[in-house]
C-alpha cells in the first residue's frame, strides 16, 4: 500500500463536557511540534456538557488549513451519534472504534480498529469519573502508533498541558501509553496515513484569532474594554484580561493602565465605549450577531456625533440564537450600514489570526483618525479555533490618535468648532472633556447640529452636516487596510474576505491543477478601497466566494459598481460549518468551464 | 438661562475659584415657562457657583426627554453629552473609567429613568459609579406627555381619563435597595432644599440620586386628574388644544422640616410633600425605606436627604486604575515592549504557559 504521508484529517466524535478537549490539543499540538502543518476545527454545541461534539485535525504537508469534507480518520467515542457518525466514512476509511460502543455492521472496504478502551482504563484508576475523563487519552495513544507520531512530540504536547497538575499528568500519560502499547501488540496496520517529521512549523504559532485580537488590543493601547457574554465573542475579551492582567498591571501597585467592564447587555456595554471614547480613551467592545442588534442606536449615534469606536463582531449563525456555535459571514450588510437614517462604518474583514492582531492594532487608529465606530468582523471559525501563523511583528512606529485639539493647541486659535472641515477631508477636529480653555466645549447631541455643534433644525444645516460625513466615509476609503490582489491579466478572479480566504488559496491550486487559473483579491475592508474598482473593472467574471445565503459582499459589490454588476458570480457556502475548498473549486470549475468551452454570451448566464 | 433665578444678587460676588454666577450659565432654556425643570437649572447653577466647582473639570450628560435637554442651560463652559434614551448611565460610566477627574452631572427624566432606562439605572446604582444623576420627575401627578410614566400613581388619569392601576416605581426605593449611598427626594420649587442637596452630591464619592419632583405645565393641563391622595379641583377650562402652552408662575415653596406643605400643582391637582424633620437619621436603610412607605400610606411624598452612606467604594475603585486618567495615558504606558510580544509569542511556539485561556468551549 502506497503510505500518504502528513496528509489526512482526523475526526473525533466524542460528547460535550467529557475532557475531550485535552486529548484533541495533544494530538494538535504534536503534529505541529513534528513540523506538520495542521489546523483543529471545534464543532460544538450550545450546551455545557452531553450534547455531540466533533473536533477534526488536518495534517498537510502542502501548509492548506481549511476545513477538509471528508475524514480520512474517525474516532468514535460517542454511543449516540456513532451510527451516523460510522456510515459518513466512504470506502477505505479509517474507524478507531471503542469496543464497548456499539454500531452497526459495518463495509468490509472500511478499516475498522476495534479497542478496549474501557478495559485499558481499568488498571490506571479506579475513580470511575476519571475513567471517563482520562478515556480520550487512550485513543492518543493508538492514533501515536497508527499514523507514527513521535513520542517524544506526545510526551511534551501532553506536559505543555498538564505540566502544571503532576497527578493529573501521570494519569495521562498512562493511559496514553496503554493505547498505544495496545495498538502496537494488537493492531495490523491495514491503513496508509502516516505522520512524518517535516519542517514546514518551526517558528511558527498555533493560536486562535480571538486570542490573536485580545493582544492586537492590548498593544494598540487598548484602556477600556466592555462587553456582555456571548459566544462566539467571549474567548476574545476573557483572552484580553489575561493579557491585560499579566502586562498592564503594575506588579507593585497593583494599579492597571485598562478598565474591563462586565455590562449589563450590549447596549450598555457599547454606551460605556461611547462615553469612553468620547472622553478620549481608546475603547471596545467584543459582541456576536445578536449584541450587534442591541448596538445599532448606540452605534448610529457615534457615526453621527462622530466617536470613536472599536466593535469587534465574532459572527455567528443567526438570527436570534440561530445555531449560536456555528459560524457564518452573516452580518456583513448589517454591520456596514448599522443603525437608521444614512449611516455606514468602516468594517474591517480579518482572514488569518495574524490579521485579527493587525486590526486589533489598527481598528484603534482608524477610529480615532476618522472618529466613528468601526467593526471588526471575524466569525466563530477564524476567532475559536486555533490557526498556524508566523509569529505577530511587534507594532513599529507611534500611534495615530487623531484630531485632538488641547490647551496648547487652542491657545493658538481664535475659535474653535466641533464640526467644521478645516482641511477638506471631512474629518473635523475634537476636544476632550476637561480641556480647560473655555472655547474647546462644545455640547455633544444626536439631534442636529451645526459646524459649531450648536442646535439647529435648518434644512441647509443638516444636509451640509450629512454631506460633510459622506465626504469623511472617502476618506476612510483610503485609509482601511488595503487588499492582497494576485492579478495575472486573466479573465476570471476570485474576490473573498475574511476566514474564507483558506478555502480560497486551497480552491486555486485545485483549479490550477485542472487548468482553470484564476486572479484573486482578497478584501480585507469597507469601504471598497480604490484597488476593488481596478480589479473589478479589468475581470470579466468575478466570482465572489461568501459564506451566507444572500450573497451579501456580492451586492455591496454590485451596488458601488452598478456598471459591472453583471461580472458578478456568487459561490455561497451557509450550512454553518467552515468553508471547505471543493464548495469553491467545484461550481466555479463547472461554470468555467462553460463560460470557456462553450462559448455562451456574458448576458445569457446568470 | 432659567426663569426665576435670583441672579441679579448673586452676578457679582465670586466663589473660591474666582468665578461669578453667570460663569455658570447656559444658552436660553427652550422649555415651557413656569416647567419646573427650569426651576432645577436655577438650583444646579447656583450650588455649581457656591460650590466652586470648575467648569471644565464637569461633564453634563444626559437621555432623551424634556430634562435631559437640559444640560443645554447651565455650566456652558462645561463639555456637554445628550445621549440616546435610557442610556446615559452607560454613557456616564465610559466617561467616568475614561477620566476620573470628571465631575459627572448626568440629568434624566422618569421615563428615562424609571422606563426606558430603568436597566442601566440600576446596574448604574450597582457599581457605584461616581455620578450626581438627578430625575426631574414630572410624572407623579401622572402625565408627561400625556402618556403615563412608570412613576404615575395609581389611580391618577391620563389626558383620556383612563385611570392608572399600575404601581409607581419609587426610583429612591430602588436607589437604596441596590445600595445607594446618597439618595434624596425634593420639589422643584423648594430652592432651599434643593440647593444644599446639590452641593452635597457634588461632594459625594459615589452614586447620588436625586429624584426632583418637578411639575410640568403643558401635559398635565387637563381635567379629570383624579390621583387617589390629591385633592382635585373642578376645572372649568375645556380639554386644550396639545399646541397650546400655558403660561405658570412657577411654583415655589418654603417649609420648615418636618412638617408638611400642600402644593397645588399646574394642573389644580395637589401633592402633600412631607420635609424630613432634622433630627432623621439618614444613615439607615431600614429607616430610610421605611420613611418612603409610611409617607405613601399617608399619600404623601418625602423629601430631604432620605439616605447617606458616604464611606462607600467607588466604581473606580473595584478597577484599582492608576490615578492618571486612562483616556490620557501616553503610548509607553499602554503599550507593553517588546519582549512582552516575544514572551507570548514563545509561548504560542510551544503550547506551555500560555497567559491567556484558548479559545474552546
Amino acid at each position: 500500500m502506497e503510505p500518504i504521508v502528513n496528509d489526512f484529517s482526523i475526526q473525533v466524535a466524542t460528547v460535550n463536557g467529557s475532557g475531550s478537549q485535552t486529548a484533541n490539543t495533544v494530538l494538535l499540538r504534536a503534529l505541529f511540534q513534528m513540523g506538520i502543518p495542521v489546523s483543529g476545527k471545534n464543532l460544538f454545541p450550545s450546551n455545557i456538557a452531553g450534547l455531540p461534539t466533533w473536533f477534526t485535525i488536518r495534517a498537510s504537508k502542502d501548509g492548506y488549513i481549511a476545513r477538509r469534507r471528508e475524514n480520512d480518520i474517525l474516532v468514535v467515542m460517542n454511543p449516540e451519534t456513532a451510527a451516523a457518525d460510522v456510515a459518513a466514512m466512504g470506502p477505505g476509511g479509517v474507524i478507531v472504534l471503542n469496543e464497548s460502543i456499539k454500531v452497526p455492521p459495518i463495509p468490509e472496504d472500511r478499516v475498522v480498529y476495534s479497542v478496549p478502551m474501557a478495559k485499558l482504563m481499568e488498571p490506571i484508576t479506579t475513580d470511575v469519573k476519571l475513567r471517563r475523563l482520562v478515556i480520550n487519552m487512550i485513543y492518543v495513544g493508538v492514533l501515536g502508533e497508527l499514523l507514527g507520531l513521535a513520542e517524544d512530540e506526545v510526551e511534551s504536547a501532553l506536559d505543555a498541558q498538564l505540566g502544571r497538575k503532576p497527578k493529573a499528568l501521570a494519569l495521562n500519560h498512562a493511559a496514553v501509553r496503554a493505547g498505544w502499547e495496545y495498538a502496537h501488540a494488537h493492531l495490523e496496520k491495514r491503513h496508509p496515513h502516516r505522520a512524518a517529521r517535516m519542517n514546514a512549523t518551526q517558528g511558527k504559532i498555533l493560536i486562535d484569532g480571538n486570542a490573536a485580537g485580545a493582544l492586537g488590543a492590548m498593544f494598540g493601547g487598548v484602556t477600556v474594554v466592555t462587553w456582555y457574554p456571548i459566544t462566539p465573542s467571549s474567548s476574545l475579551v476573557e483572552s484580553l484580561i489575561g493579557y491585560l492582567e499579566r502586562y498592564r498591571r503594575d506588579p507593585e501597585t497593583g494599579k492597571a493602565t485598562f478598565a474591563v467592564v462586565q455590562a449589563e447587555d450590549e447596549i450598555a456595554a457599547i454606551g460605556m465605549v461611547l462615553g469612553a471614547g468620547w472622553a478620549g480613551a481608546r475603547a471596545m467592545t467584543s459582541t456576536s450577531g445578536p449584541g450587534i442588534s442591541l448596538m445599532t442606536e448606540f452605534t448610529g449615534y457615534g457615526y453621527y456625533a462622530e466617536i470613536p469606536a472599536v466593535i469587534w463582531d465574532i459572527q455567528r449563525v443567526g438570527p436570534s440564537t440561530g445555531l449560536p456555535t456555528r459560524t457564518m459571514q452573516g452580518d456583513v450588510t448589517f454591520a456596514y450600514t448599522a443603525s437608521h437614517g444614512d449611516t455606514k462604518h468602516p468594517v474591517l474583514f480579518p482572514s488569518s489570526v495574524q490579521d485579527c492582531y493587525e486590526f486589533g492594532i489598527k481598528a484603534f487608529d482608524l477610529a480615532e483618525r476618522l472618529q466613528t465606530p468601526v467593526f471588526v468582523l471575524s466569525d466563530l471559525d477564524l476567532g475559536m479555533n486555533n490557526w498556524m501563523s508566523d509569529p505577530f511583528p511587534y507594532p513599529e512606529g507611534t500611534w495615530n490618535r487623531g484630531k485632538v485639539l488641547g490647551d496648547a493647541e487652542l491657545a493658538q486659535m481664535p475659535r474653535f468648532e466641533r464640526y467644521r472641515d478645516v482641511d477638506g477631508d471631512g474629518i473635523p477636529f475634537r476636544t476632550l472633556p476637561g480641556t480647560r480653555d473655555p472655547k474647546g466645549v462644545y455640547f455633544t447631541r444626536g439631534s442636529g447640529h451645526n459646524e459649531a455643534a450648536q442646535y439647529t433644525e435648518k434644512p441647509e444645516d443638516y444636509q451640509r452636516g450629512m454631506d460633510r460625513l459622506a465626504k469623511k466615509f472617502e476618506t476612510a476609503r483610503t485609509l482601511v487596510p488595503e487588499p492582497v490582489i494576485e492579478d495575472q491579466g486573466r479573465a476570471a478572479g476570485i474576490i473573498a474576505y475574511g476566514s474564507t480566504h483558506w478555502a480560497v488559496v486551497e480552491a486555486r491550486d485545485q483549479l490550477r491543477e485542472s487548468g482553470l487559473a484564476l486572479d484573486y483579491l482578497l478584501l480585507k475592508a469597507l469601504p471598497f478601497p480604490s484597488a476593488v474598482a481596478d480589479f473589478v473593472s479589468r475581470h470579466e467574471r468575478i466570482y465572489v466566494v461568501e459564506q451566507n445565503r444572500d450573497a451579501q459582499m456580492a451586492g455591496l459589490l454590485k451596488i458601488e459598481y452598478p456598471e459591472h454588476a453583471a461580472r458578478f458570480r456568487s459561490v455561497l457556502h451557509y450550512d454553518g460549518l467552515p468553508i471547505d475548498a471543493r464548495s469553491v473549486s467545484v461550481p466555479i470549475a463547472a461554470d468555467e468551464t462553460v463560460a470557456t468551452v462553450a462559448g455562451v454570451p456574458e448576458v445569457a448566464r446568470r | 438661562m432659567s426663569d426665576g433665578a435670583p441672579k441679579v444678587a448673586a452676578a457679582a460676588a465670586k466663589n473660591r475659584v474666582g468665578l461669578t454666577r453667570a460663569d455658570y450659565d447656559g444658552s436660553k432654556s427652550t422649555l415651557c415657562p413656569g416647567c419646573g425643570h427650569n426651576a432645577i437649572t436655577a438650583a444646579i447653577i447656583q450650588a455649581a457657583f457656591e460650590s466652586g466647582l470648575e467648569p471644565h473639570a464637569v461633564a453634563k450628560l444626559s437621555g432623551i426627554g424634556c430634562s435631559s435637554k437640559t444640560p443645554a442651560y447651565f455650566l456652558g463652559h462645561s463639555h456637554g453629552f445628550n445621549a440616546v434614551h435610557g442610556r446615559m448611565p452607560s454613557i456616564a460610566t465610559g466617561v467616568r473609567v475614561a477620566n476620573q477627574s470628571l465631575l459627572l452631572i448626568g440629568i434624566s427624566g422618569d421615563g428615562d429613568t424609571a422606563s426606558i432606562g430603568l436597566g442601566q439605572f440600576c446596574h448604574m446604582v450597582r457599581r457605584n459609579v461616581p455620578v450626581v444623576y438627578i430625575i426631574e420627575n414630572n410624572g407623579v401627578y401622572g402625565l408627561t406627555k400625556g402618556q403615563f410614566s412608570a412613576t404615575a400613581d395609581v389611580g391618577s388619569t391620563m389626558k383620556g381619563g383612563k385611570p392608572n392601576d399600575l404601581m409607581p416605581i419609587d426610583c429612591c426605593a430602588i436607589a437604596i435597595e441596590l445600595g445607594c449611598g446618597f439618595v434624596a427626594r425634593s420639589f422643584s420649587g423648594d430652592q432651599k432644599q434643593l440647593r444644599p442637596l446639590l452641593r452635597a452630591a457634588f461632594a459625594h464619592k459615589g452614586t447620588a440620586v436625586l429624584d426632583v419632583i418637578s411639575p410640568c405645565v403643558t401635559f398635565a393641563d387637563h381635567e379629570g386628574s383624579s390621583k387617589s391622595y390629591a385633592y382635585v379641583k373642578e376645572h372649568d377650562a375645556p380639554l386644550h388644544d396639545i399646541e397650546y402652552v400655558p403660561y405658570y408662575e412657577d411654583i415655589t415653596v418654603d417649609y420648615e422640616p418636618g412638617s408638611t406643605r400642600e402644593v397645588q400643582m399646574p394642573d389644580g391637582s395637589h401633592i402633600y410633600l412631607k420635609k424630613l424633620a432634622e433630627d432623621y437619621d439618614p444613615t439607615s436603610r431600614e429607616r430610610a425605606l421605611g420613611a418612603i412607605h409610611e409617607a405613601r400610606a399617608e399619600q404623601k411624598l418625602i423629601t430631604g436627604l432620605l439616605y447617606a452612606e458616604p464611606g462607600l467604594k467607588p466604581f473606580e475603585d473595584e478597577l484599582k486604575l492608576v490615578e492618571a486618567p486612562l483616556a490620557t495615558l501616553p503610548l509607553e504606558s499602554v503599550r507593553p515592549p517588546r519582549s512582552a510580544l516575544e514572551a507570548v509569542m514563545e509561548q504560542l511556539k510551544t503550547g506551555k504557559g500560555l497567559t491567556a485561556p484558548a479559545g474552546g468551549g
